[in-house]
């Protein structure tokens, strides 16, 4: 492939692969919208999820610009199998549905959101410095918004695993166990990952920085630091997924296949 | 046919009159949302920047914009756009625009964080300092709520959003 084609395609994988990935994300963070555990959580973790799809949108522009489709269509109008998000953020909330007997997991929420937003914290920090300048400056943006984001997931992963309240820690371990073997999905830059880093498009060696922030923070509360990080559904930036996406993408996008056409 | 001429100013005047749709006692010129406007012949061009990038009222802004300036009767053509760069920050709010959102019951942002930081933000109805947080998180993107304990009012503050965070 010529350099200029590779160039192309590298960027364009990246930034579905970021898109993708707060799309999802931001989904999985609004259907708790009402069953959060409290009042003040409920605003906070809606006003989270907002953000979130303000950044996918943002993601979803620039490539929009690059001449590959309207933004929503993008965010909405895409098969399962053509979606670069890591599988751990499309894994449900829990058994049942928002609308009837959810049964979701606070502590698999906090889990994964704190780990991810970590993990989004270091992209974006080298995405600042990106060789592809529209990115470098939707960083810096999104940068001072994931601040509040990683604050706020970070208190409820210390205060829940600090708590010594034994319910808490023991689901809270169990969050952990559940979220690390997949959790390798989101540091994948997938299978153009060389040419991204090659050509300065963002930095290698996420997961190592990712076990250096998060480190402290275990000992913090007495966890173990031997992380057993894997892939072990497969690699979503290649469009393995999973049945959780596939129901996700039915519901968020039921309003939109209503009518395409559509101006909200 | 006679061509008026489009001062710069004229249309600045026009802007004061675009307020916040969620906090109308603020103009976006004062929230510091409007980078540059540029009039060519009878166009003006309104680049903007973005408080928070997914703060829903922003579309409704950038129709508000047009609207007000093709109140000016030269404007034959509006063009709106939100940039990505610079990033749009709390210290980009002017002192009326302060002035402004004191009176709707939410406190400006802090100029300065601590080192360390964190914030210190004085009640917007009583000025008292004796004040707690409550949620950095508020109803819109941009606030967050807290509770003052000398007049016992709940209140909102403007988050700062500042390069070093």
């Amino acid at each position: 492939m010529k350099n200029e084609a590779l160039k192309n395609i590298s960027i364009k994988e990246l930034l579905l692969q970021l898109a993708d990935d707060d799309f999802i994300h931001s989904y999985r963070g609004a259907e708790w919208l009402g069953l959060a555990p409290h009042i003040e959580e409920d605003v906070a973790s809606a006003s989270i999820s907002q953000d979130t799809m303000g950044h996918a949108a943002i993601f979803y522009k620039l490539l929009e610009e690059l001449g590959e489709g309207d933004a929503d269509r993008l965010a909405h109008d895409r098969p399962a199998k053509e979606r670069r998000n890591a599988i751990i953020l499309e894994a449900a909330n829990g058994p049942g549905y928002y609308m009837k007997d959810p049964d979701y997991d606070w502590a698999f929420a906090v889990v994964r959101n704190y780990f991810y937003t970590e993990a989004k914290a270091i992209k974006i920090q080298s995405l600042q410095s990106s060789s592809y300048e529209p990115l470098a400056e939707v960083a810096q943006k999104v940068q001072m918004e994931l601040y509040y984001h990683l604050m706020h997931w970070k208190m409820w992963f210390v205060q829940l695993l600090g708590s010594h309240h034994a319910d808490a820690v023991s689901r809270m371990k169990a969050a952990i166990d559940k979220t690390l073997p997949d959790f390798a999905g989101v540091f994948s830059l997938g299978q153009y990952g060389e040419e991204m880093v090659e050509l300065g498009l963002i930095d290698g060696g996420i997961q190592k920085k990712w076990v250096e922030a998060v480190t402290p923070i275990f000992e913090s509360v007495g966890l173990a630091t031997t992380f057993k990080i894997g892939m072990a559904k497969g690699d979503g930036r290649n469009g393995v997924h999973t049945e959780d996406l596939e129901a996700a993408l039915e519901t968020l996008s039921e309003v939109y296949a209503s009518d395409k056409a559509a101006s909200w | 046919m006679s061509t008026v001429l489009i001062n710069v100013d004229e249309i600045y005047m026009l802007l004061e009159d675009v307020k916040d749709p969620e906090i109308d006692t603020v103009s976006i010129l004062d929230l510091g949302m409007v980078e540059k406007v540029t009039v060519s012949s009878q166009d003006v061009s309104v680049k903007m920047l973005p408080t928070f990038l997914g703060c829903p009222a922003l579309p409704i802004i950038q129709k508000n914009v047009e609207t007000a300036v093709k109140h000016h009767p030269a404007v034959k053509n509006v063009s709106v756009e939100f940039l990505r760069s610079p990033s749009w920050t709390s210290d980009r709010i002017t002192e009326k625009g302060n002035a402004g959102l004191k009176v709707f019951g939410i406190s400006p942002p802090p100029r300065q964080l601590k080192s360390d930081g964190s914030w210190h933000i004085d009640c917007p109805y009583c000025e008292s300092t004796y004040v707690t947080m409550e949620n950095i998180f508020g109803p819109t993107a941009c606030r967050s709520i807290l509770y003052c304990k000398s007049c016992k009012n709940p209140f909102e503050a403007m988050k700062p959003m500042i390069k070093m965070i």
